[in-house]
């Protein structure tokens, strides 16, 4: 790129600079500060007692957890559909990559009734689900499965470009040497999209965490059992409780912010991955 | 170049078992939000849709979609340019800056306006003294939803811009076009799709955001209610035919934009597919 010495001779420096900085401060920083401001102004003692309470505790434990389990889903299926887009032909493979971003299309509250309906007693799983002696609407399943519906395109769509670069000769030449599918699989293929699925599976986790309107349909939100973080927050505002609602969103903050920095990590760690095996 | 092959023994199963998954897990949803919508005929589904409140509902979501998608999109080429045709020091520090609302949770960014805008707020209590009404109301929600989205126009523009550098803005230039003319007669053109695709994820988003505008909406009912937080209304009424004939609608709509993402996606992403 020449953007070097030259960079000067473009004009309108000043004015989308002071555009894009006011917009940003005004709509995204603004508000932000004055969450902070809102919950430096509070004692440590409330700080505590809101973001320590042991209702607050259970819904970090379920959130966190829970965004484990839908993550390790969508980390093998993420992967299954990500290679089958990347290496097969085959009549449907337009559509099924189209589907695919259909949980990024969905409103999240339409995506929550309809799992709900689908998963509940008399809906269209219920009766299967029954059989199996499976509880997924209004129990932990369900907040699974909504974190998995919601996050599931993040997974795919961070691995199914670097699929589709896979180096074909270093498979060919693990083949020619000898090496069955499995091998080649576990040598050659996976240490290459490894870092990109990792990144994938992290954001999907930080997704997972801040989610809100596709759990609390599905959930049941029963305090101590089935009450997400997000959910906790809105209850504290319908209470008017505004310091614990604050103290609790603060510290939602801050995990997604080391949740963002561990991805950033990763990626830079991806980067140079590909940089070593790109020559 | 096509590197896909037809598959064999073994991936023939891989894409049967991909396929039972995404119509089970994302498939089957879909159906049953129609199938839930007209479970009472589509006489029901239409007075439904056809009601006052609905309508209010439509009103207030396409009223939000009209001011939220000019200014993100405005917002997002200011950024991309700023960034993208300049070397600055700090401008990794801005790009995270924009990219920030990605990390943070609809709810924490509704608080977050709530805190600034409501009334024990420092701007909220000077609103309340001038008689200014932005929570619970259509100004709250369009914020809110602002904040959401200002990071998705800046996100497909940037790249693209990058890619390009500024040799066709200089010569254009040194041809003796002015600052404005070569950006809507050069840059412009050259981004549009990148633009367009940014557009549709923020107008995508705007129709269907619900964690943040539900905290600042108030959920008055046929004054604040968007399709989202409607459905929600309706399915907590347990008006279960009523929610999923809103959600229906709503579900179309997404549908829509879906289908203009996927026109607009190969062009957006440099031609190539993906």
């Amino acid at each position: 790129m020449n953007q070097g010495f030259r960079a000067g001779a473009l004009p309108g420096l000043s004015l989308t600079l002071g555009v894009t900085v006011t917009y940003l401060g005004l709509i995204v920083l603004l508000p932000l500060a004055a969450l902070l401001w809102r919950a430096a102004g509070l004692s440590v003692a409330e700080f505590l007692a809101a973001v320590g309470s042991p209702r607050a505790l259970a819904t970090y434990r379920l959130t966190a957890f829970s965004a484990l389990l839908a993550v390790t889903f969508n980390g093998i299926v993420g992967l299954l559909l990500a290679w089958v887009l990347a290496r097969y032909d085959f009549p449907g493979r337009r559509l099924l990559d189209a589907l695919v971003d259909i949980p990024f299309a969905l409103p999240t509250a339409v995506a929550g009734v309809a799992l709900t309906a689908a998963t509940s007693a008399n809906g269209l799983f219920g009766p299967a689900l029954q059989g199996l002696g499976w509880q997924v609407a209004h129990a932990q399943p369900g907040i699974v499965l909504a974190m998995a519906f919601t996050s599931l395109p993040f997974v795919v769509r961070s691995v199914q470009p670097v699929i589709e670069d896979l180096d074909l000769d270093a498979e060919e030449a693990g083949r020619v040497l000898g090496a069955t599918d499995l091998q080649v699989v576990a040598r050659v293929i996976l240490p290459v999209i490894a870092p990109s699925l990792l990144a994938g599976m992290t954001l999907a986790f930080a997704r997972c965490l801040g989610e809100f309107g596709a759990i609390i349909f599905i959930a049941g939100n029963r305090p101590f059992e089935t009450e997400i973080t997000a959910l906790l927050i809105y209850i504290r505002l319908e209470e008017y409780d505004y310091a614990a609602a604050t103290a609790i969103a603060v510290t939602v903050l801050v995990a997604a912010f080391l949740v963002m920095l561990a991805a950033n990590g990763v990626q830079a760690w991806q980067q140079r991955w590909l940089g070593r095996n790109h020559r | 170049m096509n590197r896909r092959n037809p598959p064999g023994a073994a991936g023939w199963v891989l894409i049967a078992l991909a396929v039972i998954v995404t119509v089970l897990l994302l498939g089957a949803p879909l159906l049953v939000i129609f199938q839930q919508g007209l479970a009472k005929g589509w006489g029901a589904w239409w007075r439904v849709v056809s009601s006052g409140e609905t309508a209010q509902a439509v009103g207030l979501t396409l009223l939000t979609m009209a001011v939220v998608v000019p200014l993100s999109g405005l917002y997002g080429l200011a950024a991309a340019w700023a960034v993208t045709k300049f070397r600055w020091a700090g401008k990794k520090w801005l790009v995270s800056l924009i990219e920030l609302p990605y990390s943070i949770s609809p709810i924490v960014a509704g608080v977050a306006c709530l805190t600034l805008y409501g009334s024990s707020g420092a701007v909220g209590a000077w609103l309340l003294d001038h008689d200014i009404q932005i929570m619970f109301a259509a100004p709250g929600i369009i914020l809110a939803t602002l904040f959401v989205v200002s990071p998705f126009v800046a996100r497909e523009v940037m790249p693209l811009m990058h890619l390009q550098g500024s040799d066709d803005e200089e010569a254009a230039l040194t041809l003796g076009a002015g600052g404005l003319r070569t950006f809507v007669a050069v840059t412009l053109p050259n981004v549009k799709w990148a633009l367009l695709y940014g557009l549709i994820l923020c107008a995508a988003r705007a129709l269907g955001e619900f964690g943040a505008v539900s905290v600042v909406s108030g959920h008055i009912r046929g004054q604040t209610n968007t399709l989202p937080l409607y459905i929600d209304l309706l399915y907590h009424d347990y008006d279960n035919s009523g929610a999923f004939a809103v959600a229906s609608l709503l579900t179309l709509l997404a549908l829509v934009a879906l289908v203009l993402k996927l026109l607009v996606e190969r062009r957006a992403h440099g031609g190539f597919p993906r």
